[in-house]
């Protein structure tokens, strides 16, 4: 089983708190389509398996007609194996949905939608400088379901400074009246060299709450056990059967290639990445390389990625593939730093899986760096 | 006379000499015109301050350690060999300075151009004095817009007493004067004495630890001569080696078949035990031994500080690597300290906070120790109520108010030279500093030394930096031990979680207690990182609480993010900060990162 990610790097207007890749100027978008075909080509044999899922993301895969969506789709039919009834996502922002697109993207094969909500108030919409309204953010939603598009997930962020304790109750409580069968709730992040990031630091917006933030998560956490939803990695939370597959695939150490620039692709053994520059990719793919950087995971990488992703979900870090994988040595020292954390009652061992409570949860970050093996 | 012959022959065309200046002033850019103009180095090999070869002198860009080389000139038709040592600037480094001047003859004052004779320049030529060195004085930087050769050459004639047409003009940067500089050298500098048929007498001057070859000792050889293979005793322990490999130093060592009377060169034994090596010891030959020669001042330590590996078990290797150090500066001393919060370590003394913060980093760089160092202190004499002094050198030692009768410390006598503009402000900054002014003489009709007399304490840790802030750079500053007085000092503790931490225990005068606690607790509260409890910080001089902080626990650490299939950076940020927590202490609950036993030196 393998993952294709394509990274469409433009969008309308630029979020604040937004650091992925990304251009506003729509002026390459031609060209990319043609880079990203031939990129297609070139990377033909980096997966070894037959492909389960595709994930269009970005930047804003939705602002793309969607005649080009879909010569990507054949491309890559084409080109690599795709399992009957793989998952195909499409990340799509309110303001591009209309009873139209959704038509095309069902005809061409799309079978999930990934929405960026992020709220359904007015004023976290302005607040993060998003390219939709409230209103928008309702409707887009009431407009795939009419189109048939039950398999669906949206990205709500909390911790902002406009967002209440009511207002965040009021956004969950919204999307699971819409029955939407999965949740990505993201706090929000100051990364640095954002629009957020300069704006926090000229002391022209108040630095973020990081109690607000703890408070969110652990509110969130309560709703979602309470209506019924798996919390099966730290942002992401699903009906039964409605697990992002695609997402997962990422947690679970398996293959994926991501194309397009920034996209991310690991194979097992190395992970490399692409130069996260729209005209320099395009150059490059023009002249039959692609362009991108390696890194080679040494075994104790690898038990730290490993360590950092499966601490991240539901189901934890299984002790006997620890064992199996890295051996002894490294099983003994990472079972010895967990013993504190199991003592706060932050870790919990059971059926020989290490996995953080409900308290361990919001410090999950620090006990990955404290499990690490250097 | 054998020794007659000899000097007859080659000892009278070599001349050992040392560029000695105030910081800065350009004796390393010297050195390498010199060794340019003499084709000592390659140009492939050229680059600036090629003598500094130390990363940390290069980052730094200040020379650290006194380097020697050789120099082989033609001059009226004769080849003369020239031993260079380039000599540090800076105070803290001024054993470097003393030592070398023992394996010299003469000396190159620099003075540069444009800022005139200040503080170093001044102390460096009476320890060239004192050794009865040929002093050469030269004005370097020339080049310079703000050059004031006529005033820096008044400047000069007060200051030694020679006559103005002695004086050599020179940019080290330009290359200005390099051929005069050398003619002096040959002409000015006297050759060694020493007698080559008599019985080997060699000063060991400095050495290092080479992993490969063992200990390389550096020497200059006041009488007879070294060959290789010859069985060697160090006069102090009187044990015997074998000279595997004798040489002198060019830009690499030089292997040679014998270093002969007035040479200064290099020896290695396979020796590898850093203690039974020392610098100021005399190496003779063990079949006809001489005299032990005298050997150098001790060392006369001004701060005191731990150092502890992070690590609690690395204790031994630690040790081992102080000792290798040791080898290759001779101004760190240091003695077996235990403290309750970081177990065994050492308690070091340094000669300032340059040094002791040389002494951490290569540590860290060269010998690869994570160690924490810990507030220091200067060298305190308590008086008991039962009649004993004891010398209080770390802060656990100071015995308990009630059994104390009195306290002493350190005083120094500073002389600041400046600019006149600047005296109000100096003035200000030395009051402040519980100093007292002595004298004010005017070296010229703007150019004043300030002559105070402060407590060591005081100045050890900020005060350079505050007397050039103070002073916008224009104020050079040098000080002398003038003996200890008595004074109203209190040992003030700092509690983690009711925990009280020895090493971060300082010892301060009554009046700035209060206020010194309350800025610790404040930058501990910076430095200390969240943790998934409560921390509350104290100070506390006996059993009173002066200050107090808390740092409220984590809630949360994670992101909750979107990071797609960017695995990799979400791990090196993790995999730093673990790194981070390598290095951090654990006392009691509390981790503690190695920078916070310095907070002490961040307060404003
Ligand atoms: N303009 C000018 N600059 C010079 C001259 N000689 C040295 N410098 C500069 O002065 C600075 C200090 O030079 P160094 O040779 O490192 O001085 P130093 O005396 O060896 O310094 P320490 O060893 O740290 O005491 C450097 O930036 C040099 O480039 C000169 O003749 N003219
Ligand atoms: S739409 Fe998405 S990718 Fe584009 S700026 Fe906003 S958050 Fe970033
Ligand atoms: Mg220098």
């Amino acid at each position: 089983m393998a993952g294709v990610y394509i990274h469409i790097p433009f969008c309308k207007k630029a979020c604040h708190y937004c650091n992925f890749h990304f251009s506003t100027s729509k002026g390459l978008q031609e060209s990319f389509i043609t880079a990203l075909l031939q990129e297609i080509d070139l990377r033909k044999d980096y997966v070894t398996e037959p492909v389960s899922t595709i994930y269009f993301g970005g930047g804003t895969p939705s602002i793309l007609p969607s005649s080009e969506i879909d010569a990507v789709l054949s491309q890559l039919s084409k080109t690599f194996t795709i399992e009957p009834g793989a998952e195909i996502t499409l990340e799509a922002n309110p303001d591009d949905i209309t009873p139209e697109k959704l038509q095309e993207w069902k005809q061409i094969g799309i079978n999930r939608l990934s929405i960026g909500i992020q709220s359904f108030f007015e004023e976290d919409l302005a607040w993060m400088n998003r390219a939709h309204n409230a209103e928008q953010a309702q409707n887009c939603i009431h407009l795939a379901q009419d189109a048939g598009f039950f398999n669906l997930t949206i990205d709500l962020i909390y911790g902002t400074p406009t967002l209440s304790d009511e207002h965040w109750k009021k956004n969950v409580d919204t999307a699971i009246a819409l029955q939407i069968p999965h949740l990505s709730c993201y706090a929000l992040t100051v990364e640095p060299a954002t629009a957020l990031d300069k704006l926090i630091r000229q002391k022209k917006l108040a630095d973020i709450d990081t109690e607000k933030q703890a408070r969110h998560f652990e509110q969130l956490m309560e709703w979602m056990k309470a209506s019924g939803y798996d919390h099966y990695e730290i942002s992401n939370f699903a009906k039964p059967g409605f697990k992002s597959k695609h997402n997962s695939s990422y947690w679970q150490a398996k293959q994926y290639i991501g194309l397009g620039p920034s996209a991310h692709s690991f194979n097992g053994r190395s992970r490399q990445w692409n130069i996260a520059n729209n005209a320099l990719y395009i150059q490059s793919l023009a002249q039959g390389t692609i362009p991108a950087e390696e890194e080679v995971l040494s075994s104790e990488q690898q038990l730290n990625e490993y360590i950092m992703t499966s601490l991240r979900t539901m189901e934890g870090i299984s002790l006997n593939k620890l064992l199996a994988d890295f051996g002894k040595d490294k099983y003994d020292t990472v079972l010895k730093t967990a013993h504190s954390h199991l003592t706060s009652q932050h870790l919990a061992l059971e059926n020989n899986f290490l996995k953080t409570t409900a308290s361990g949860k919001l410090l999950a970050d620090g006990i990955a760096a404290d499990l690490f093996i250097l | 006379m054998g020794a007659h012959r000899y000097f007859c022959g080659n000892m009278k065309n070599i001349r050992n000499f040392c560029i000695i200046a105030h910081i800065d002033h350009g004796k390393s850019t010297l050195a390498d015109r010199l060794l340019e103009f003499t084709h000592t180095i390659s140009d492939r090999d050229m680059q600036a301050q090629v003598l500094d070869d130390m990363d940390l002198e290069r980052e730094k860009g200040i020379t650290i350690k006194s380097h020697a080389i050789q120099i082989t000139y033609p001059f009226k038709g004769e080849t003369y060999t020239l031993n260079l040592i380039d000599t540090p600037g800076h105070v803290d480094f001024s054993y470097e300075v003393s030592r070398a001047l023992a394996a010299c003859e003469g000396a190159l004052l620099l003075v540069d151009a444009s800022q005139g004779i200040q503080a170093q320049t001044i102390s460096n030529l009476y320890l060239a004095i004192d050794n009865n060195l040929e002093i050469i004085p030269v004005i370097n930087k020339i080049d310079m817009d703000g050059a004031m050769i006529e005033e820096v050459k008044d400047q000069i004639v007060e200051l030694i007493g020679c006559k103005p047409e002695t004086i050599l003009l020179a940019s080290a940067k330009s290359g200005i004067g390099i051929e005069g500089i050398l003619a002096a050298i040959i002409e000015r500098i006297p050759a060694p004495s020493g007698n080559v048929d008599a019985p080997l007498q060699a000063l060991i001057f400095d050495s290092v630890f080479n992993s490969f070859r063992g200990i390389i000792i550096y020497y200059r050889i006041m009488n007879g001569s070294l060959k290789k293979g010859d069985k060697i005793q160090f006069a102090s322990t009187r044990t015997d080696y074998f000279a595997d490999e004798v040489g002198v130093l060019k830009l690499t060592m030089t292997a040679k078949d014998e270093v002969k009377t007035g040479d200064v060169g290099y020896i290695i034994t396979g020796i590898k035990n850093a203690k039974e090596v020392k610098v100021g010891d005399t190496i003779t030959l063990a079949n006809n031994p001489a005299e032990m020669i005298k050997g150098f001042e001790e060392v006369k330590p001004m701060v005191f500080a731990g150092i502890f590996p992070v690590e609690t078990d690395a204790f031994e290797e630690l040790r081992d690597c102080m000792d290798k150090l040791q080898l290759n500066d001779a101004s760190l001393t240091f003695e077996l300290e235990t403290s309750q919060a970081l177990g065994f370590g050492f308690r070091c003394g340094f000669l300032g906070m340059l040094h002791m913060e040389i002494i951490q980093e290569r540590l860290e760089r060269e010998f690869n120790q994570t160690v924490i160092t810990t507030v220091p202190n200067v060298s305190f004499i308590a008086h008991t109520s039962k009649g004993d002094t004891i010398t209080v050198n770390n802060p656990t030692e100071m015995p308990d108010p009630t059994k104390l009768e009195s306290i002493e410390e350190p005083f120094i006598k500073a002389q600041i030279v400046t600019h006149a503009d600047y005296i109000g402000n100096i003035m200000t900054l030395c009051l402040g500093k519980r100093g007292i002014i002595i004298n004010q003489s005017y070296l010229t009709s703007t150019r004043v030394e300030l002559t105070f007399e402060l407590p060591l304490t005081e100045i050890v840790f900020d005060f350079y930096d505050k007397l050039k802030s103070s002073t916008r750079g224009y104020a050079s500053f040098d000080y002398h031990p003038i003996g200890y007085r008595e004074s109203d000092i209190v040992k003030m503790d700092i509690l983690l979680n009711s925990e009280k931490v020895d090493a971060l225990s300082a010892l301060i005068h009554r009046g700035r207690a209060q206020d010194f606690g309350r800025k610790l607790c404040e930058k501990l509260k910076e430095l200390l990182p969240r943790q998934q409890f409560q921390i509350v910080i104290q100070a506390a001089i006996g059993a009173k609480i002066v200050a107090r902080e808390n740092i409220s626990a984590m809630r949360k650490d994670v992101t909750a993010k979107c990071y797609g299939g960017d695995i990799s950076r979400k791990r090196k940020l993790l995999e730093k900060q673990k790194e981070g927590k390598k290095r951090m202490k654990q006392i009691g609950n509390v981790e503690v990162p190695q920078e916070a036993f310095l907070a002490v030196l961040k307060l404003d």
